[in-house]
């Protein structure tokens, strides 16, 4: 049965742009267009309903917990109790449920696009519980930094981004120090390089775009400052002379290497704060950085191979509106290419999990229900491996352990969920045009309704987008 | 638990083929050798793990981050104290290190450092898949990824196996069966599902219906060396450790990068252990993207540097010195003022052991391998 593209619109928006179709999508969503064009919003993407401390907060609780640290480790090991550890899980919980919160999210928005649209630039600016100080602030980060600009400018998101705290601590930014400083020259400290590489590097130009390890160190200079409140116990040297910024930001002049600098070229010769400030916008406004991000979005949203007409028309509207994301949003959801390629693109576990919950009308409600299966399919909850972030590309998620193991997820998914539809009409609601007529056939020959939702959620149409 | 059914279905109708099509004569060899190659990702401190504390320079330079109780390695170096049981099979001749080896290209970048130490190319964006794969086209021998991504040394047009602990899930091969119609057109996801079974299966009987745990790192050398074992054993396996990118408080003798190297001598460890008298016919190379500088940072770790160690083990290993050159931490010896001096190109290590270990052909390596790799000339007397 053939079908037409104008046909496939709603399912393509709701799929390849979306986060997947709930079974009630495909009736609601008949203009693809207008529902996509609605959702591209100045303020940015909604957060998920869970109640943050604030990130001052929860740096404080981090300086409690190291005390407390301190403290065990110096009392005996007496009874069995372990408060470290009991401590350590108090902070984590926190993370835990605004993980589970940003999954419901996922699971019931109506305005899937601008949701893809926000994990996409969240990925880019990944920040990983791996570390465990970061962990802390990381669903704080997102709704602070991240999701309210993901709309907006560029460079407004890049500077949020490399100012927040959890930023400043995954990549060991905060306790950089200038070496002629007023703190540096007085007692062993010094650089760390960490964040200034990963800016040129994962967050801008990118690696091929010929800067060079005295840049490198340059921008590492210029980002002294950027840091965090201090400790309660801190010399009071150090809290003064301390500017307190948005989010927890606090720009510390003590640590702040004197001087101009040059960064690929340009000579900086501003004074504290505005100087890293002045690189970031440079870089934010850089030609490479329009060429990778067009190229990323390109791949993320149409082929992990996009076709050069697409990176290119991204580029152009990048360049032109000085990097005004709602533009590129705009010029995506209008270029040809993401609504006639093959579906190409194969869903990482979190969109396959999220996607499945929305198949079937619902979201999880227990963090244990999501962890332990994107734990094993290599996706744990926001711990990717590196600042690269998670890969974009089907060979880094269809490896034949993977395969079997969302299988197995599949199976045991479609056993315990209720099913709102009988399974055909769940498989046409879900998977609209581009459902096959071989997975149509082999779900309504099923030999149970779990066995005909496990080959829906296994079906190539619906592991892919 | 995985019942007969899976195993009589895989072995019957679906057939092996897929996964080890084209193998060729050389891989008919009951004793075949194999390579396990273990990348150590985040750029290993190869400073803390071969320890110069011989250099006249070593301790001035690294301050806080000297580890003192290093473990007696030939001449003027010593072990990490974190591995004794690789220190062990040092003394028994089955351990070597090369203290200064680097990649062919001067990079600071983790990605592309890593993608060129895994695709093979002497610089950036010069393969698309990874050497070990392309080794494997030649070869047709077993490939296997432990974990549950693929990593890039290992993709690319032959078919490889993966696997990760954490436990199969229970079933009567019927979804399988069914869902193999269903990616009869799929280019991934088919092959994909016949070799994850299959090595699902073989794995449940290696470990004898054991559970490995995912942190487990004890057992997970051993269960790595279960599906190496028997006929249908994987020849050429790689394996990532992460957590080596340690810009802040590294430690010393203890710490966070002591944590790390334990693991990696708990896991090679396990794969002597687990491979029993096929240990013997066994290298495990370990090789990350770069190392670290050799001052400490203003954090107490090390920013991204140029040269690190690499780690050669195995029963096959002949016994000897240091692989290549020490350069020395002289003021005047140190790459860009900053970092260890590169003495050895890794591709050198890797084309010995493919020439002389897994039996290539120089043609084969030089042309398909590593192609651009004259200059690196393969390292003789490794096995």
């Amino acid at each position: 049965m053939a079908r037409t593209t104008a046909d496939r619109r709603p399912i393509i928006a709701l799929t390849r742009l979306g986060m997947g179709a709930r079974p009630d999508d495909l009736a609601r969503v008949s203009d693809a267009g207008g529902w996509l064009r609605g959702q591209i919003r100045l303020g940015g993407a909604a957060n998920p309903q869970v109640a943050l401390p604030p990130t001052d907060d929860q740096i404080a609780r981090l300086y409690a917990y190291r005390d407390q640290v301190a403290q065990a480790r110096r009392a005996d090991a007496d009874s069995g109790r372990d408060p470290v550890r009991e401590a350590r899980r108090i902070l984590i919980d926190a993370t835990a449920a605004a993980f589970l919160a940003r999954m419901r999210l996922a699971c019931l928005t109506e305005a899937g696009f601008a949701e893809r649209w926000a994990l996409f630039w969240t990925n880019w600016f990944s920040v990983s519980a791996t570390k465990f100080q970061a962990a802390l602030v990381i669903p704080q980060y997102e709704a602070e930094a991240i999701r309210p600009r993901v709309f907006g400018r560029f460079s407004d998101l890049l500077v949020a981004a490399e100012a927040h705290p959890a930023m400043l601590l995954y990549l060991d930014q905060a306790q950089s120090v200038g070496p002629n400083s007023s703190v540096g020259q007085r007692r062993e400290a010094g650089l760390n390089e960490n964040l200034a590489r990963e800016i040129l590097e994962l967050h801008t130009v990118g690696a091929d775009a010929g800067y060079t390890q005295a840049d490198v160190t340059e921008f590492a200079r210029a980002l002294t400052g950027w840091s965090i409140s201090a400790p309660p116990d801190a010399p009071p040297a150090l809290r003064r002379q301390a500017q307190a910024g948005s989010n927890g930001f606090v720009f510390r002049a003590l640590v702040h290497e004197p001087g101009s600098r040059t960064v690929m070229g340009h000579s900086y010769r501003q004074d504290g704060h505005d100087q890293a400030l002045a690189i970031l916008n440079d870089l934010a406004a850089h030609p490479a950085t329009a060429r990778r991000a067009a190229h990323r979005i390109a791949a993320h949203f149409i082929a992990d191979e996009p076709p050069t007409t697409a990176v290119a028309a991204l580029e152009a509207a990048w360049i032109d509106s000085g990097g005004d994301l709602a533009v590129v949003a705009t010029t995506l959801i209008g270029l040809p290419e993401v609504w006639t390629a093959p579906q190409a693109k194969l869903k990482s576990p979190y969109e396959l999990i999220v996607s499945g919950y929305r198949a079937i009308g619902l979201a999880p409600t227990r963090i244990e229900h999501v962890q332990p299966i994107l734990r094993q399919l290599g996706q744990p909850p926001y711990s990717p491996a590196s600042p690269e972030g998670w890969p974009d590309e089907a060979a880094a998620w269809g490896s034949p352990d993977a395969v079997v193991t969302r299988m197995g997820w599949a199976q045991a998914f479609a056993e315990a969920v209720p099913v709102p539809l009988a399974p055909t009409d769940l498989a046409e609601a879900v998977l609209g045009g581009l459902l096959s007529e071989r997975t149509r056939a082999a779900v309504s020959r099923a030999e149970s309704r779990s066995e005909a939702v496990a080959l829906l959620l296994m079906s190539p149409e619906f592991q892919r987008r | 638990m995985i019942t007969l059914n899976r195993r009589d279905w895989l072995a019957g109708a679906m057939g092996v083929s897929v996964a080890f099509a084209g193998r060729s004569a050389l891989a008919q060899d009951a004793d075949r050798n194999k390579l396990v190659v273990i990348i150590a990702r985040g750029a290993m401190d190869g400073l803390s793990v071969t320890v110069p504390s011989g250099d006249p320079n070593y301790e001035a330079l690294r301050g806080g981050l000297v580890v003192r109780g290093a473990l007696p390695l030939d001449g003027d170096f010593g072990l990490h104290p974190a591995m004794p049981r690789l220190h062990a099979l040092h003394e028994a001749g089955e351990a070597r290190f090369a203290p200064a080896v680097a990649i062919p290209a001067r990079l600071r970048s983790h990605f592309d450092a890593q993608d060129i130490l895994e695709n093979g190319g002497a610089a950036l964006r010069q393969e698309r898949d990874g050497w070990l794969n392309r080794a494997l086209a030649i070869t047709g021998t077993r490939g296997l990824a432990v974990g549950a991504q693929t990593p890039l040394i290992l993709r690319g047009d032959v078919q490889t196996a993966s696997w990760a602990p954490g436990g199969a899930p229970d079933d009567d091969g019927r979804l399988a069966a069914l869902l193999m119609d269903l990616y009869a057109d799929d280019p991934l996801l088919g092959p994909a599902l016949t070799t994850g079974l299959q090595t699902e299966a073989m794995a449940q009987t290696a470990l004898d219906g054991q559970r490995l745990g995912p942190r487990n790192v004890a057992t997970l050398g051993r269960g790595v060396a279960g599906l190496m074992a028997g006929p249908e054993g994987a020849d050429i396996v790689a394996l990532t450790l992460d957590g080596y990118d340690t810009h802040a408080r590294q430690g010393a003798d203890e710490g966070q990068l002591a944590n790390r190297l334990s693991i990696q001598d708990q896991v090679i460890d396990g794969l002597r252990l687990g491979l029993g008298e096929q240990w013997g016919r066994t290298a495990v190379v370990v090789a990350t993207e770069f190392g670290r500088t050799v001052r400490a940072n203003g954090t107490a770790g090390t920013d991204h540097g140029t040269a690190s160690c690499l780690i050669l083990a195995g029963g096959a290993v002949r016994p000897g010195g240091l692989l290549g050159d020490w350069p020395t931490l002289a003021d005047n010896r140190l790459y860009e003022g900053r970092d260890l001096t590169p003495t050895l190109d890794v591709r050198s290590v890797f084309k010995g052991l493919l020439r002389d270990h897994l039996g290539l052909d120089q043609t084969d390596i030089e042309r398909t391998v590593f192609p651009n790799s004259g200059e690196a000339a393969a390292v003789s007397g490794l096995v």
